[in-house]
This record gives C-alpha cells, structure tokens and sequence, in this order.
C-alpha cells in the first residue's frame, strides 16, 4: 500500500484544562482533498494547527511522506526536535484564514520570501517561478503591489501562491473564505477548485459546504474534539450517518 | 553679522564631531539593548522577564548625570579589583569616550526597550506564525518578518530618544570628553565672551537635532513602505 502524504494519527490538545482535540486523527492519500467540517468550538482549526505544529499537540503522532515527527511530553513543555518541525513545514502549506501576508513586503517578495531564505533558490528562479504561481492565481498584473493595496480576495490568492511557492506535498487551508466580503469568496474558492482538479493533497477546514461537497473527496466532521463522522463527501453529504452530521448540514445547506 | 569665534571655530568643529561620534555610538548600543530587554521582558522565562523589568526600571529611574558618574569612576574602582589578583596593581582608567557610550547606551537602551516592547506587542501574531509554517526557524522569521515591522513602528519612539541623547551627550563634558559642550567651555575661559560661545554652541546642537529630524523623517518613509493608503 502506498504511504499516505499525510498522517496526524490520535491528536491531542487542551487549552487551559479544556479539552480541544480528543483524539482526532486524519489520514490523506496522495492527491486526497479532504474538508474537515464542524461548528465552531469543534476543534476543527485546532486540529490543523497542530498538524503543522502551530499548536503543539498533547499526544499524538504527525507524519509526513512516511516522516514521523516526535514530540516528547516533559516535566514543563515538550521536547521536539525544532529542525525537523522546521522541515516538515516546508513540505506542508498553509493558508490562514485572515491570510497573514507580511505588508512590509510586495506581493512577489512575500513569495520568493520562504523559497530563497528556507530552500535557498536562486532569487532569479524563485522570482520566475513566484511569475508562474502569480499567474496561476490570476494575480500577475498585482506582483508589485503591497498587501495592503489589495482586496481580501486577492491577497488571499497571493497567500495561497506563498504556500505554493514551497512546492508543498500538502497543503492546509484553515477558512480560507471566512475573512472575506461574500462577493470575493468565489474567486478564491475557484483558485483552491483548480488546486484540487490539479491533484493537490489538501485537508480544507471551511464553511461552504456546497464548496466541500463539490470539491472534496472525503468528509471528516468533528464534534466537541472527536470524529463524529467520516467518509466519502458523496455519500456524508447524500445521507449523513450521524444525527448531529444531519443537523449540522441541514443548518448550513438552505 | 558674524560673530567674531577668535580662531575657536575650529577647536568647536572638533567638538561637534566627537559629540557625534559619541551619539552614534550610544544610540547604537542602546538599541542592541533595547532589543535584548525588549525580548527579555517579552520571554516566557520569569527570570528573564525579572532581569529586563529591573534593567528598564533601574536605569529609568536615576539621573543620568549620576550614571555616567557612577560607570567612569566605578568602573575604573572595579576593573582595578579584578585586576589585582592578577598581579596588576596599577591605576586602571576608562577612557571618557568608553564611559560615556556606555552610561548613556545603557540609559538609551533601558527607554528603548519600553519602545521595541510596545512595538513588539502591537505585530500580529500571525505575521510570525506565517513566517514559521513556511519552514522558517525562529531567528529568521524574526529578523525577515517581525524585525522590519517592529522597526516602522519603534522608528517614532527612537527618534525622539535620540533627540534626547544627542542634548545629553553634553553630561559627559563632566568626565573630560572633549566633546562640544566642554570645548564651548574651553573657548569661554579663553576669549571670556560667554554669550557668544553658548549661542554657537546652542546652534550647533540645533543644526544636530534639524539633521537628525530631517534623517529621520527620511527614515520613517522608508520603513513605512507598504503601509500606504489604498
């Protein structure tokens, strides 16, 4: 069988005392796009956080490409080899809901940025290669502009052309559309469209659920820090097993 | 109508550069401090956050004059005790030039750091959270992401110390730098015409700070690019 892009196997994580993730754990193949739906407090973006390690997750394993990362629970904190979380990030996108471009830096500098500095590309290549990505997101006329000359749309697709610019093996979207005016939702919901028809491993935390069910091939959905349900986006969006799943799409889909 | 410097114009040039001289100097260890007690005071360690609370809130609270007293005639008094049992028993000195750049660096950094801690604060965290998923190590991500933005915003507040800093420079007149404030001094004991030097003296400092205004505004455009309006 083959190795899954993506493995983040029981996780845990509380805040405070309060219990986030319960033990959640996802797996992506290869070229897999899943949504990871839930209403919020499930712990859903948690859980993406942790993925990369933006949380430290209590317990639980990560792997990426068949790497495994280990975190070690001590006496005040936890004890992790930071290199290679480091390079697990470079292998593993991700695009925030409220985009977190750097605005001291232009479009094109904000994705040559991890490319020349992390990858050590060339910053002639980079910058051509930054080119093609701008181009793919429909932004090439924008690679001069700052973030703060941009609408939310766009400086959400010059986000997802940053993450890109790693070349990632999977790519984690926490509400990429959340932050954003309903009229600018479609353009970058078209732009991830194009990513999954590409064939991108992608685990997708969102609110459209007509996007996710379009887009995805499976659907987790998480309840109060657990999977509550998960399978096939055909068949949990046709007839979801669970009550609370029902209930919940029923709430979001008029 | 010039006023007539009785040949002293050149010996107050000299001063002018060595109070430049030690301006640059402190501001550019104060910073270097500021930045530490900034992160200091910022860290997740209690010690840490101790050490850069009494650093701040020590040298904010004592006059700079006795500062600057304080390191030239203590430091000569501690170097000599660390020397002797080397086997060194003679007269050890601080130059006024090393005394005054870290009286005043110290000073310096001890506001700056209330500065940096300020413009530290008010960066999102995701400025460096986005920096970090993209694979960047701590010290990267701080010097490509959170560095430059911390600077367009603690660039205002470090104008104004050095301002500041560049007036005081003057205290250090009193351990014998020849610096502008003590060849003024120099000319006024010599020519016995007061008025004329203090008024050199006054113009020359505010020729200083107009530079430094307009350097800074300069300063503040460069780092401000990106944060244009739409």
């Amino acid at each position: 069988m083959d190795t899954p892009a993506l493995e983040a196997l029981d996780i845990h994580k509380s805040f405070l005392g309060h219990e986030v993730l319960r033990g959640v754990s996802v797996r992506a193949r290869d070229g897999e796009v899943i949504a990871i739906l839930g209403s919020s407090g499930s712990g859903k973006s948690t859980f993406l956080r942790c993925v990369n390690f933006l949380e430290v997750p209590e317990s639980g394993t990560v792997r990426v490409g068949g790497e495994e990362v280990r975190v070690r629970r001590k006496r005040n904190g936890y004890a992790f080899d930071q290199k290679q979380i480091n390079r697990l990030r470079a292998r593993v996108g991700f695009v925030f809901q409220s985009f977190n471009l750097w605005p001291h830096r232009s479009v094109l500098d904000n994705i040559v940025e991890a490319p020349v500095h992390v990858r050590r590309i060339p910053r002639p290549e980079a910058v051509a290669r930054a080119e093609s990505l701008l181009e793919k997101v429909g932004m090439a006329d924008r690679r001069d502009l700052y973030p703060n000359q941009l609408s939310g749309g766009q400086q959400q697709r010059a986000a997802i052309a940053r993450a890109l610019a790693m070349d990632p093996d999977v790519i984690l979207f926490d509400e990429p559309t959340s932050a954003l005016d309903p009229e600018l939702v479609g353009e970058v919901l078209g732009v991830i469209r194009r990513l999954a028809e590409e064939g991108r491993t992608m685990l997708i935390v969102t609110h459209e659920m007509g996007f996710a069910r379009e887009v995805s091939d499976r659907t987790v959905f998480l309840h109060q820090g657990r999977v509550e349900e998960e399978g096939e986006s055909s068949e949990v969006f046709a007839g979801p097993a669970s009550d609370r799943m029902r209930r919940f799409l029923s709430g979001h889909l008029t | 109508m010039v006023p007539d410097l009785h040949g002293f114009g050149p010996v107050l040039l000299e001063g002018t550069l060595m109070t430049v001289r030690l301006a640059v100097a402190s501001c550019a260890v104060g910073i270097v401090l500021g930045l530490l007690g900034a992160a200091a005071k910022l860290s997740g360690s209690p010690v840490l956050r101790a050490l850069g609370g009494a650093y701040s809130t020590v040298l904010r609270g004592i006059p700079e004059l006795l500062v600057v007293l304080m390191i030239y005639f203590g430091a000569s008094t501690v170097l000599m005790a660390a020397a002797r049992p080397f086997g060194y028993a003679g007269y050890i000195e601080l130059s006024p030039f090393v005394a005054g750049v870290t009286a005043l660096g110290l000073t310096f950094g001890a506001y700056a750091t209330e500065v940096f801690r300020g413009a530290l604060q008010a960066i999102p965290p995701g400025q460096s959270e986005a920096a970090r998923a993209l694979g960047m190590g701590r010290v990267l991500a701080f010097r490509r992401v959170t560095l430059p933005q911390v600077w367009r915003l603690a660039l205002p507040g470090l104008g104004n110390l050095f301002m500041v800093l560049l007036k005081d420079t003057a205290l250090i007149s009193v351990i014998g730098l020849e610096e502008l404030m003590r060849m003024t001094a120099f000319a006024v004991g010599r020519t016995k015409e007061p008025f004329t030097f203090y008024l050199a003296a006054a113009l020359i400092y505010l020729v200083l700070t107009a530079l430094t205004t307009l350097a800074l505004s300069a300063m503040e455009r460069r780092a401000a690019r990106g944060h244009g309006r739409r």
